[in-house]
């Protein structure tokens, strides 16, 4: 990692409240961070702990109670449509559901076609578009041929996931989010699409937010982790010093939770 | 020798599509599980797994049908029976299944009570509701439940909990094996972790005699089961005690499978996971040889001719490929070097 590391998102007091009164739930709760530029950060934390609210509100479709979103060391402005849509060229997200993150109306043609339109891509050839969605379908490894004339949902669930990939890599943003993006997803298409991440990474540069509830993958792919606990991180660091010298309880607990198999699995601590 | 409590002999059962294709989701699967002992099935979705769930229960309803093989538990052959007699007599008291999406099958609109209430009235109409209740009540405290559970409304209980509250209720009436088909893959680790130590405690227990756990978690069944099956294409192409399997695979399928395994532990940031490249075959069409073979590093011509039978290895396992275990030993072998170097 170079020396001189440039801030791409960072965020002070941060905080998320919903309801008021005694239904008053605080789900982010004064967090501060900074994501560098390139880096794989991911977000670990069990369900309710937050994470997917912190993600809408990087995202701009949560407004924070409070905090603000620094992007690229400038505040973030996202008071009207124009400046949202400007903002939103810059991140992306990767949901958990792949089967609800499509247009069912859409063939797949026209998603990717939608990408380039939306990079400026308009007036292109139409082979010189054609040549760029072939591209994007075989840095995931699906076949364009295969694909053309079809619609999202006639596609497995991780070929679903690795066309949201493919989208990505067509729309070239500063920052992905990716938000849970393997936890529909059976093991074997797992491996594969944490791969094309981190393959996007070092090829595009984008910093990704990776979230997760499963530390054994924030640890595969991660540099950064941050732990999330009630909506307040506990514990960050580089991925090998949270995970291997794990310093919070919370933080050991989340680790003794993944079934292990070199060593035992203590399944006392439940 | 200890006891069986259940055996299958050569089960298929196909699926009937709209326009009368017949799909061989399981194709003649047999399997045995001994009183005491858990066996995990994995394989990726599509595989037919879950289709193996559904037709061990013996109770089948279109498009799925039987086709042939038979079901024996506890020494009854339940193939040829009605599948009303099964709803009466088998399913609950005999074997019992909690179903992938367990968080949905609680009805929103009753009680967590008046849902079991359902459940054991359907075998035995006679139980008053307070001897459902004490009977709920000191199952669901054995499990590790809180008894208010019983009052509330599905829609009051967290994910994990739901879970829970539905592997309770399948084993009230202590069916003698329980299916278990994917209960943790909606959960996060934690409540994971909650429903596996659950399912181990109804052993210990003795709510059910045996386990068969579903799930495409390789880690997850090396903890959990005693034996694993690996299934592919509605066929096992491996079996054998969990260690066996985990850490010796045979099959270069169960091989692939291995290697999306990710745990944290230290090292794993350095390993390369490898995924099985293509998908499964269509099984509208399945084809002639090996199913495996399209996607398969080792195939040769001969792969793609015939049918391949279960082969039996060393150590009371099994492995479905035409290559003998020292041939593929020795690819995985040669394999692992070449990665070193």
């Amino acid at each position: 990692m170079p020396a001189e590391r440039k801030v791409c998102l960072s965020g002070s007091g941060l905080t998320k409240v919903f309801g008021f009164g005694r239904r008053k739930t605080v789900a982010v709760d004064h967090v501060d961070f900074s994501f560098y530029e390139g880096e794989l950060v991911s977000i670990v934390g069990e369900s309710g702990s937050g994470k997917t609210t912190f993600a809408k509100m990087l995202l701009g479709l949560l407004k924070p109670t409070e905090g603000e979103i620094y992007f690229q060391g400038k505040k973030r402005d996202i008071s009207t449509q124009k400046k949202r849509k400007e903002y939103w060229k810059n991140i992306q997200a990767i949901f958990q559901d792949p089967y609800s993150s499509y247009n069912i109306f859409r063939k797949i043609d026209t998603v990717l076609l939608d990408c380039i339109h939306m990079r400026g891509g308009r007036g292109l050839p139409r082979a010189k578009k054609l040549e760029m969605m072939e591209e994007a379908c075989s840095f995931v490894n699906l076949k364009f041929e295969e694909l053309t004339n079809k619609y999202p949902f006639e596609l497995s669930g991780g070929q679903m996931q690795r066309l949201m990939i493919a989208r990505v890599f067509l729309l070239k943003p500063k920052i992905l989010l990716a938000d849970e993006p393997t936890s529909m997803i059976d093991a074997c298409s797992r491996a594969t699409i944490l791969d094309e991440l981190m393959q996007l990474r070092d090829e595009i540069g984008m910093t990704i937010i990776f979230i997760t509830h499963d530390i054994g993958l924030a640890y595969y792919v991660s540099d950064t982790v941050y732990i999330m606990e009630r909506g307040r991180f506990v514990e960050h660091g580089s991925a090998d010093e949270v995970i291997l010298r794990p310093k919070g309880a919370y933080t050991r607990r989340l680790i003794s939770d993944v079934p292990k198999i070199y060593e035992e699995w203590d399944l006392s601590t439940v | 020798m200890s006891n069986v409590i259940l055996e299958v002999r050569e089960l298929t059962t196909k699926w009937v599509t709209r326009f009368k294709e017949d799909i061989y989701a399981v194709d003649h699967v047999s399997l045995k599980v001994e009183e005491g002992k858990s066996l995990g099935i994995a394989g990726e979705s599509g595989c037919g797994k879950s289709t193996l769930a559904l037709s061990l229960m013996g109770y089948y309803f279109p498009p799925l049908h039987y086709v042939s093989g038979e079901i024996i538990i506890d020494g009854q052959n339940i193939t040829g029976m009605k599948p009303d007699d099964i709803r009466k007599s088998i399913l609950g008291t005999e074997i019992s299944y909690i179903p992938q999406s367990a968080m949905n099958a609680l009805n929103p609109t009753q009680k967590v009570i008046s849902f079991i209430e359902d459940v054991v009235q359907a075998h035995d109409p006679y139980k008053t509701k307070q001897e459902i209740y004490e009977l709920a009540r000191s199952c669901f405290e054995t499990l590790g439940l809180p008894a208010s559970v019983l009052q509330q409304y599905p829609v009051e209980l967290s994910g994990g909990m739901k879970q829970r509250t539905v592997i309770a209720t399948s084993v009230i009436l202590f069916p003698k094996i329980l299916i278990a088909d994917e209960p943790s893959s909606a959960l996060d680790v934690t409540s994971q972790k909650m429903v596996i130590k659950m399912l181990k405690n109804l052993m210990e227990n003795g709510f059910i005699k045996s386990l068969i756990f579903i799930t495409h978690e390789l880690p997850l069944l090396y903890n959990v089961t005693d034996d694993i099956m690996v299934m592919y294409a509605g066929q096992i192409v491996e079996g054998g005690s969990a260690k066996q399997v985990v850490f010796d695979p045979l099959h270069p399928y169960a091989k692939g499978l291995m290697g999306s395994i990710i745990v944290p532990e230290q090292g794993q940031r350095n390993v390369k996971l490898t995924a099985i490249p293509g998908v499964p075959p269509n099984l509208k069409k399945p084809p002639a040889g090996c199913r495996f073979a399209e996607r398969c590093k080792y195939v040769r011509p001969d792969c793609k001719v015939a049918p391949v039978p279960l082969y039996s290895a060393n150590g009371g396992r099994a492995y479905r490929c035409i290559l003998s275990e020292e041939t593929l030993r020795a690819a995985y072998l040669r394999e692992a070097q070449r990665d070193a170097s």
